[in-house]
């Protein structure tokens, strides 16, 4: 069996980022953001762009309704904490095959059309799924309430095993409740073997047949493969990594709520796997991080913040300096986040590991040109049809 | 018969607003290239262009007259528009039909917004791949968003509608049924003759103007027409402005229906999106019957006995409809063959 069969390389690149994702407790501390709540988004946000670059990465397919999966992925989860056991990893694989399911259903309509036209169609069955969550299926998904745990829940596995506790219980693995960063180094442990399984696929000859797709369907068809089931693996891969990233978010805090299904939550991972860079394997996941920790560190700024910051210049200067940078933080972050996507895409085409990739060609500018590139970035010709 | 009239007309003025931003949209598409995620913002900025007229036209003079007192017992102050100062009864009706005349004063700003929009930044993504024109126009749209909001608050204002147009037309009597059958908001009937006009006005622009023409032989084919030495570019620019002004004006009249806040862009921007694709894309009669067929689909969906037919079908009837057009038709209602297919 050549599961751990990789090229050198990538070992090289599993290597560093496992140990960058263990040690982030560490260097996320001078930046504000070591508290294990934050980092559990990191991993599991990272999960999710992962597998969202998984479909739109290698295919080129662009769904526009991936947090359908993530939510559907959490509705099961807490399901799973309600009815049967708080023990997260039945709830993660329940929430995986179900929001994989999910995904062969909505992949297999959505696939028959490309282009915008299936962007709209994953959209449209996404958005149902949310206005159904919020309206009709409220016994299922508990409507604008969210679902959550109670006290009256049956929990059938864990009343046989032991004597029910008092109050609501937390997520378990084999009886042990997750405490400070172990629900991070849990999330961060499963965004190994996540990212483990991308690099996997990327490498395979299935994740070739993906870039095939990608540069060009048409000829693909005409060779005579039939390209269909190899968009629904991916579609149905990239549903399965929502769907956990939903579970873990369910296992860090057991609630669910239909507003994980928004499109704007859709939005978000393409803007973090675009920001990031599309393609490449590290790019979404730095995406991920970096809008993650502006919506939760810089909207936390105020100008107390500020002023501390500042306190450096001559005190004329920093009153305006203050009153200037202040309308970019706080309740103003969406601004800069809106610029730093304008910038990227102006200047950085392909992302941010397209920034990383000129930076290491700086360097490797006193080798010779025949060099190989790090990772050839992923091809931006669209060829109509 | 009546409740069914009734249904119609209400899906008539949303439809309208559907349809002028799908045409916008479709007009960038058709003529750019462009997946202008920004658009949903110039509906916003329009519609905040009739909220700066009203507040430019009733700054105030406040005199105090000292010989009469208030209720409270304070001198009286009696509070001037300035409009009303300079130009005395015509100011008056300026300040109680400020939406409508917004209009004079919404199409050259959002002109030039939409020019300045096209040369600043959208110019340059013309060849990049639809997925960086997506993030570059979405954070283009979370700018002016924040700029709305820094600058108007975060809560909607709401316009008031000119006292004549606030009652209900009786419609049912003016083609026989009983009075009080069927009654209609008027400012709702003005929306949409409003947004039929426009959608007239355009379509008679692209087809009997040379310059419709030639932006007409440019969606079709841009390589011979600039070979024919035309600067299609600079049209096509022009272009984009005209579809800035149909999103802003939809925008200005739409203002005393929903109080303008400074997020109803992007709450109009995907459905305008899923009425683009269901319309076909670079379609623009596509566009518009799509608009009004959505709009007025949802409305009969939100009839209490639909509602019991078939519950939650008036929160999905929109994607619902979408799904079955897009799994039926390949390219929407009207699409053409290659647009955006890859």
């Amino acid at each position: 069996m050549d599961l751990f069969n990789l090229p050198r390389r990538d070992w090289i690149t599993f290597g560093l980022f496992a140990l960058v994702v263990v040690t982030m407790p560490i260097w996320l501390t001078p930046l504000g953001a070591s508290y294990p709540g934050l980092l559990q988004k990191f991993a599991i946000f990272a999960i999710f762009a992962i597998g969202f670059n998984i479909l739109f990465g290698l295919t080129g397919y662009l769904s526009f309704g991936h947090a359908a999966f993530l939510g559907v992925g959490s509705y099961t989860a807490v399901w799973s904490f309600k009815l049967l056991t708080m023990d997260a990893l039945p709830a993660i694989m329940f929430a995986v095959i179900v929001s994989g399911l999910f995904a062969l259903v909505i992949g297999y309509l959505s696939l028959r059309r490309t282009g915008i036209y299936f962007s709209i169609l994953t959209l449209a069955f996404a958005q149902m799924c949310y206005n159904l969550a919020y309206s009709v299926l409220t016994p299922i998904t508990n409507g604008e309430t969210s679902l959550q745990l109670t006290l009256q829940d049956p929990r059938v596995i864990d009343s046989a095993l032991a004597a029910r506790p008092e109050g609501l219980p937390s997520a378990s693995i084999f009886g042990h409740v997750f405490d400070g960063f172990e629900g991070f180094y849990f999330c961060a442990a499963l965004l190994l073997i996540a990212f483990f399984i991308a690099l996997k696929i990327f490498s395979s000859p299935f994740g070739m047949m993906l870039r095939a797709i990608k540069s060009n369907q048409t000829r693909m068809n005409y060779t005579g493969f039939d390209t269909k089931p190899y968009a629904l693996t991916a579609f149905v891969i990239s549903g399965m990594y929502a769907g956990l990233a939903g579970a873990l978010l369910a296992v860090t805090d057991p609630l669910a709520g239909a507003e994980r299904m928004q499109w704007t939550a859709s939005g978000e991972v393409v803007l973090m796997t675009i920001l990031g860079g599309v393609g490449t394997l590290i790019g979404p996941v730095i995406g991920a991080w970096l809008i993650k920790y502006f919506e939760n560190i810089f909207s936390a700024f105020n100008e107390q913040v500020l002023t501390r910051f500042f306190s450096f210049l001559p005190p004329e200067i920093t009153e305006p300096v203050v009153t200037i940078s202040s309308k970019f933080v706080g309740e103003g972050w969406h601004l800069t986040l809106g610029l730093i996507f304008v910038l990227v895409v102006v200047f950085l085409p392909g992302g941010i590991m397209e920034g990383v990739r000129r930076i290491g060609a700086l360097f490797r500018r006193t080798t010779p040109p025949s060099a190989p590139a790090a990772r050839p970035a992923a091809p931006t010709i669209q060829p109509a049809e | 018969m009546d409740a069914i009239l009734a249904q119609l007309l209400n899906g008539l003025d949303k439809g309208g607003a559907y349809a002028l931003i799908a045409l916008g949209l479709t007009l960038v598409f058709g003529t750019l290239g462009v997946v202008n995620f920004a658009h949903g913002a110039l509906f916003m900025l329009g519609a905040f262009c009739a909220v700066t007229f009203r507040q430019l036209i009733t700054l105030e003079t406040v005199t105090v007259d000292p010989t009469q007192l208030s209720a409270w017992g304070a001198p009286l102050e009696i509070r001037t528009p300035l409009a009303q100062t300079w130009f005395g009864d015509f100011g008056a009706v300026l300040v109680e039909y400020s939406v409508p005349f917004s209009i004079l004063f919404a199409i050259p700003v959002m002109l030039v917004i939409g020019i300045a929009m096209e040369r600043g930044i959208i110019k340059h993504f013309y060849k990049r791949p639809h997925a960086e024109q997506i993030l570059v126009t979405f954070g283009l749209a979370i700018v002016l968003q924040e700029i709305v909001k820094a600058v108007f608050g975060p809560n909607p204002i709401s316009q008031p509608m000119p006292t004549a147009l606030r009652g209900a037309a009786d419609i049912g009597v003016w083609i026989g049924l009983a009075p009080g059958a069927v009654s209609y908001p008027l400012w709702r009937l003005v929306y949409f003759l409003f947004s039929a006009g426009i959608i007239a006005a355009v379509f008679a622009f692209l087809r009997f103007t040379t310059f419709g023409m030639v932006v007409r032989a440019g969606m079709a084919d841009r390589e011979t027409v600039g070979l024919l030495g035309i600067n299609i570019g600079r049209r096509f620019t022009i272009m984009f402005g005209l579809a800035a002004v149909v999103a802003g004006l939809a925008g200005v009249m739409y203002t005393p229906l929903v109080p303008p806040n400074y997020h109803m862009g992007m709450d109009f921007l995907v459905l305008s999106f899923v009425v683009v694709v269901v319309g076909g894309m670079g379609s623009l009669p596509g566009a518009v019957a799509a608009g009004f067929l959505l709009g007025i689909l949802q409305s009969f969906a939100s009839m209490n006995e639909i509602k019991q037919l078939i519950p939650g079908i008036d929160q999905i009837i929109i994607y619902l409809t979408a799904v079955v057009i897009l799994l039926v038709r390949p390219r929407g209602l009207l699409g053409r063959r290659g647009m955006m297919e890859s």
